[in-house]
């Protein structure tokens, strides 16, 4: 108060009024005399934040309401999970282009098929995609995530901020930008070109699936280290242990939980993916437990059975992309639960 | 000391003297550790070596087509491989309006979310919202795309005739906006949208993360509504961050493969119409390469090479915003 008269006077003002009265000043301080416009936009604005979230939430739930809906009709049966793919509405050619250009799915030979097929109800199985799916995922982490976490230790145990690990790290980053369909050129200008037919098979599509991994389990793997308190590799180190032993023994359990995490989450990403896996895996419609040898998975379906159209692709499709969304779910799950009990505090 | 230390027999009873031979000496740990780091570096290393490998490997099996069509292949408005025209201008005018118009929608609900996220919902409900928007980008792309194809187009189709006949009057909204078969730019940029709106979100979070407590404070107490003290404090303090963050969205949608083949009409075209059907360079790999001729497929994988670097190009700009940001706010200079 003191302040204010001067102040109001020297700039030959009024002065203001409602100030000098200690309830109004109250009244002020809680907002109730601000500028109506103020206090609308402020709303306004509030508002709008809520609908964003909203705009992007509502989708996710639909989208997960329709996948069940129409998905779990074939996979709560055991069939789905025992039984090869009727051939008759997967077609072998996963790229008939022509089909897709009218994306008038459901006519022409698509419901042909489907005609077809309708008298002798073909058994819907999806076994060998589910098989094919874990089969490369399992083989791409087992290539990605060692080779991962050793370059995440190399950066933050070894590297630390030299040149060459911050060009790394800056690279590794930068590499996981590059978008999914890149490594599946990749792999199929150096693998699948080499080998001929011969080089599309579930091996194929983890070399590939392991290039999209890699620069995730590095990135995740190292902030996780960082977060390994020093005086735990100083304690060791005063104890006389070696660097290595220190890491293997004392850091990476540490890290552990966080490792796992990330690892999980990148596996899960590799899990949807489709890009880099339609030109790599080939195709199949029998199980096919082995590396070698042309394979499939259930993303892979999702595409080839909405291409071919009909009503019994459809609900294969649809099937497909629920079973996928729930192995995703999980292992997207089970990162966080982990992060949340195990955390590194 | 020392001259009675050389004197006496290594192997005294002095205890200190024992710890100090062993410390001198070579180990037996010691070629463990070596091996060790060595391998840590080349697991380090791989990173870029794939990285150099996708740049050669590519090159090479392309060099047939750019070799061939030269000029014609970057800058050819035509690409009909039928007619053995294979210029790649209509592909990148596809991929850049896409990209562009996804990220057009992204930002402002990334922005929003992440708004809603640090600023305004309760700390409980924080998690839980991130939690909701991170689900996001563990659905895999395919499924958004067959969701889309089957629930989504039929109704685009309809709402953007709507929008086509309403401003059928209009000079330049009626070349932008005109009539649409549902299968369209603007389909597959919605979708994009959609799909990258978590990592914008996670990157701008993060970035509004960084804005010093005290400075807000000190808004709010000036008087300032919350909206004010956003506009005022929050948002100039994060431009540098939130460019990044655009960025990276860029590129994200400028990769974005299936859901888009699902949804944008399979037709290479330059058209202005957004609700018209187009083609982007992933798209247009992902569908023909499996069953290409030899021309064809090294052109593919020549697209794959520009779409390459435009991404490289995209990510390292936006890395390099973000870098700064991070040295920015963490009080330390470059070290």
């Amino acid at each position: 108060m003191s302040i204010d008269t001067p102040r109001s006077a020297d700039a030959t003002r009024s002065p203001d009024g409602p100030a000098a009265d200690p309830g109004s000043l109250a009244a002020e301080l809680s907002g109730s005399q601000m500028a109506k416009g103020r206090r609308v936009r402020n709303s306004m604005a509030s508002v709008a934040m809520v609908l964003a979230f909203l705009v992007a939430a509502i989708p996710l739930a639909v989208m997960g309401a329709n996948v069940v809906a129409k998905g779990i009709g074939v996979v709560a049966t055991a069939d789905w999970w025992t039984q090869p793919i009727p051939g008759d509405v997967g077609r072998s050619d996963l790229a008939n282009n022509e089909q897709l250009n009218n994306l008038g799915f459901g006519s022409g030979s698509g419901s042909d098929s489907s005609k077809g097929t309708a008298a002798a109800q073909p058994v819907l199985g999806m076994q060998p995609a589910i098989v094919g799916t874990l089969l490369t995922v399992l083989s791409a982490s087992l290539l990605a995530i060692p080779l991962g976490i050793m370059g995440a230790v190399y950066l933050h145990e070894y590297g630390k901020q030299r040149r060459l690990a911050r060009f790394i790290r800056f690279m590794t980053d930068v590499m996981t930008g590059v978008p999914s369909v890149i490594m599946g050129v990749f792999i199929y200008s150096i693998w699948v070109l080499r080998f001929g037919v011969n080089g599309k098979s579930a091996w194929a599509a983890s070399l590939a699936l392991a290039c999209l991994m890699l620069p995730i389990v590095v990135r995740s793997t190292e902030e996780m280290l960082r977060l390994v308190p020093d005086a735990l590799r100083e304690a060791s180190a005063a104890l006389g242990t070696r660097t290595w032993k220190t890491t293997v023994r004392v850091v990476l359990p540490a890290a552990l939980p966080g490792i796992t995490s990330g690892s999980l989450l990148a596996v899960a990403r590799a899990a949807g993916e489709t890009a880099p896996i339609v030109f790599t895996i080939g195709f199949v419609t029998t199980t096919n437990w082995s590396l070698r040898g042309q394979n499939t998975t259930l993303s892979a379906q999702i595409y080839s059975q909405l291409q071919n159209g009909g009503t019994l692709a459809t609900q294969l499709a649809w099937g497909a992309a629920l079973t996928l969304i729930a192995i995703v779910l999980v292992l997207t799950l089970a990162a966080r639960v982990i992060t949340r009990r195990f955390a590194v505090r | 000391m020392t001259t009675t230390l050389d004197d006496t027999e290594p192997t005294g009873s002095d205890p200190v003297l024992r710890v100090l031979a062993d410390l001198t000496e070579p180990a037996p740990g010691r070629g463990v550790d070596r091996g060790f780091r060595g391998l840590a570096l080349v697991a380090g290393s791989t990173v870029l070596i794939i990285l150099v490998l996708i740049a050669v490997v590519m090159t090479q099996k392309a060099w047939p087509a750019f070799s061939q069509y030269g000029t014609s292949y970057f800058f050819g408005t035509e690409w009909i491989p039928s007619q053995g025209k294979y210029g790649i201008v209509p592909l990148v005018y596809g991929t850049i309006v896409v990209s562009l118009l996804g990220i057009m929608f992204a930002v402002p609900i990334s922005v929003g979310i992440a708004l809603f996220v640090t600023e305004l919902a309760p700390r409980r409900a924080r998690g839980t919202v991130i939690t909701i928007v991170d689900l996001l980008a563990a659905v895999p792309s395919v499924v958004f795309g067959l969701w889309a194809f089957y629930n989504l187009v039929p109704r685009f189709q309809s709402l953007f005739n709507a929008i086509a006949d309403a401003v059928s009057g209009i000079p330049v909204l009626n070349t932008l906006l005109g009539p649409s078969s549902g299968s369209s730019f603007m389909s597959a940029a919605l979708i994009v949208a959609l799909m990258i709106t978590p990592i914008v979100t996670a990157v701008t979070r993060e970035v509004f993360d960084t804005v010093p407590e005290n400075d807000k404070a000190g808004a709010l107490a000036l008087g300032a509504t919350r909206w004010e003290m956003i506009r005022g404090v929050v948002l100039p303090h994060s431009s540098g961050g939130l460019t990044g963050a655009v960025m990276l969205g860029l590129g994200r949608a400028m990769g974005e493969t299936v859901a888009i083949a699902l949804l944008i009409g399979a037709t290479p075209q330059i058209s202005a119409n957004l609700f018209g059907k187009g083609e982007t360079m992933p798209a247009q790999i992902f569908r023909q390469l499996s069953e290409a001729d030899d021309t064809l497929r090294a052109a593919l994988i020549g697209l794959g090479v520009c779409l390459f670097v435009l991404t490289i190009v995209v990510n390292v700009s936006a890395r390099r915003m973000v870098v700064a940001i991070d040295n920015r706010t963490r009080g330390t200079t470059t070290p």
